[in-house]
């Protein structure tokens, strides 16, 4: 069977199921055509041979009732794997080997999937296009040169070049909605609280969430039902009642009420991201469900309130990297030096920067002005989705503000790198489920992705009104493999 | 507000971060650029307000304290950049 890396998920699972194919099959055609494009620069590290002994292994006696029997499967380079390489895409945790595994890949492995290697992004997370990655950026698989956003951009790419059938990424600001937006795929950011954040490298507690990176909708809530688990290592974990969310699809989203908030008409927003927005409040109708104007008053203060939430967070959760106990280390004339040097020495600028916005928002003397405003705001921000959600079932606007831009083009201005996360930072504040996907093209031919807020908890919902307007969309990525000579 | 460069140093040695004169000014001119664009949260009244500080709204479990990983001192040993028998070992600090 030829063209097994064309094949979605789903598919790749009957086959598989069927004896059609077998786990090492998959995975070879996998590894081979990753092995054709380096160019894109997703793999930190690949984990290849590893991977072709455990479908061997898988093959010998394979259980076929798992939901990923056999699935070969490159994760975020953010999920802690244990035994192999774990980077965070930063220099100052270039050799670091894991001793546990993360909670959602534990998941995904006991489903029968394969680790096939380690995706690249942005360094601890931080950035929106995969430039600040220590091992250098990602190229997108739309077009050579093309960011293919950030912070999951390796993983994004991955699957958008049809390098691993499906992936996970982590989401603080918008790390997996945009990157899918710019490449042509389905990402969805879960509720805080529904999937386990033990073993994923820490870059902002309260608003840090894994999701699943798709080709499809289908595939998407497959993957979103296997590493949604309660997890008693994660004090944030919530016990919910999980759907079976791959099982309970349905596009008959009829009836249902979706806000359309009047706010995310922003100033300078391009009239093809506009377009495509009307396009998608038309798709939703046509399926049979009513759209409504809402108001979210706050948008705006939203992405600074989350440029002192997030590095505040940050700080904390980098202070760690000292240079004792595993990790890069500088030489130093004594202790303090030693810190000093490794932590200038062990992150990149995008980082530094980060961690000295928290630092100094956390200082005696700025904390009332900064962190406490900050989270004020914050109150205020979740305030208008609660008001929302009392007149709307779920909530449509674009995913990003523009289509993916040229690597380079936005490295010297921090704000207006920042400001591309616009649409999605309100999301993980207020701490909601969001889901994008590919929805169209640009004038370029470039991907531009619709995004789906949803209730906390509610990923049926939104999930459901993805794969309704999915199917209307039509939508075909456009990827030529110019990498491959 | 602006943030100077003596600021800088400041936050620098709070963070542990060593910064020369060239990033100190660079960081300035950045932070003050990202400083500008957060002070628009000034424009909200927010004394009212009560600040969000959990956004999962859930209990803290407990759960019995039991020891899951076993015999992985070797393991967690080989990560450190320099070690002597079972202990990290860092610049000396006591004279």
């Amino acid at each position: 069977m030829s063209d097994i890396t064309k094949q979605s998920l789903t598919e790749l699972v009957d086959n598989i199921k069927n004896k059609k194919l077998s786990s090492l099959d998959v995975t070879k055609a996998f590894i081979e055509r990753s092995e054709k494009s380096k160019e894109l620069n997703v793999y930190i590290t690949n984990d290849f041979t590893s991977a072709l002994d455990k479908a061997k292994k898988f093959d010998q006696k394979p259980n076929l009732n798992l939901k990923l029997p056999g699935i070969p499967m490159a994760v975020k380079d953010l999920f802690c794997t244990k035994d192999v390489k774990t980077t965070a895409g930063s220099k100052i945790l270039n050799n670091f080997v894991p001793t546990y595994e993360s909670t959602v890949t534990e998941n995904i492995w006991n489903e029968g999937a394969i680790l096939l290697g380690k995706l690249n992004c942005d360094e601890f997370a931080m950035g929106s296009s995969n430039e600040t990655s220590f091992f250098g950026n990602v190229q997108n698989p739309i077009d050579k040169d093309l960011v293919p956003g950030g912070s999951s951009g390796g993983s994004a790419s991955a699957v958008a070049g049809q390098l691993t059938p499906i992936t996970i990424g982590t989401d603080t600001g918008g790390s997996i909605r945009q990157p899918a937006s710019f490449t042509g795929t389905v990402g969805l950011k879960p509720t805080y609280g529904s999937c386990s954040r033990y073993g994923i490298v820490a870059f902002a507690s309260s608003l840090d969430q894994a999701g699943p990176m798709a080709q499809n909708v289908k595939d998407c809530a497959l993957l979103q039902e296997v590493i949604s688990t309660y997890d008693s290592k994660d004090s944030t974990s919530v016990d919910f009642k999980r759907n079976q969310y791959s099982k309970e699809l349905t596009n008959n989203i009829n009836g249902k009420k979706i806000g359309i908030p009047k706010e995310y008409r922003v100033d300078g927003m391009p009239k093809e991201i506009e377009d495509l927005w009307q396009k998608g409040i038309q798709y939703v109708k046509d399926c049979g469900a009513e759209t409504i104007d809402i108001s979210l008053p706050h948008t705006s203060y939203a992405l600074p309130t989350y440029y002192i939430v997030a590095p505040a967070e940050a700080s904390s959760n980098l202070a760690r990297y000292d240079g004792v106990k595993y990790g890069f280390r500088a030489k130093g004339e004594n202790l303090i030096d030693m810190y000093e040097k490794t932590r200038s020495e062990g992150f990149g600028a995008e980082v530094q920067r980060r961690i000295m916005i928290g630092t100094y928002v956390l200082s005696s003397g700025y904390y009332d002005a900064y962190y406490l405003k900050a989270q004020k705001v914050r109150k205020l921000i979740k305030n208008d989705f609660d008001e929302a959600y009392k007149k709307v079932d779920a909530i449509l606007t674009p995913s990003t503000p523009s289509s993916a831009f040229k690597i380079g083009e936005k490295t010297n201005d921090p704000v207006s790198m920042y400001l591309n996360d616009i649409f999605t930072v309100p999301v993980n504040l207020a701490g909601l489920p969001g889901i994008s996907i590919p929805a169209g093209h640009d004038s370029k031919g470039y991907p531009l992705g619709l995004q789906i807020i949803g209730k906390a908890f509610d990923e049926q919902n939104i999930l459901n009104i993805a794969y309704a307007i999915e199917e209307k969309i039509d939508f075909k990525n456009k990827i030529t493999d110019w990498w491959i000579k | 507000m602006s943030i100077d460069l003596k600021t800088i140093k400041h936050i620098s040695k709070l963070s542990r971060i060593s910064v020369d004169e060239k990033k100190a000014e660079k960081l300035a001119d950045d932070l003050n650029s990202i400083f500008d664009f957060i002070e628009k949260l000034n424009e909200l009244k927010t004394d009212k307000v009560e600040p969000l500080t959990s956004i999962a709204e859930t209990t803290l479990k407990l759960r019995p304290d039991d020891i899951k990983s076993k015999n992985i001192r070797e393991q967690i040993i080989k990560n450190s950049p320099q070690d002597n028998e079972d202990y990290f070992v860092v610049p000396k600090v006591i004279e």
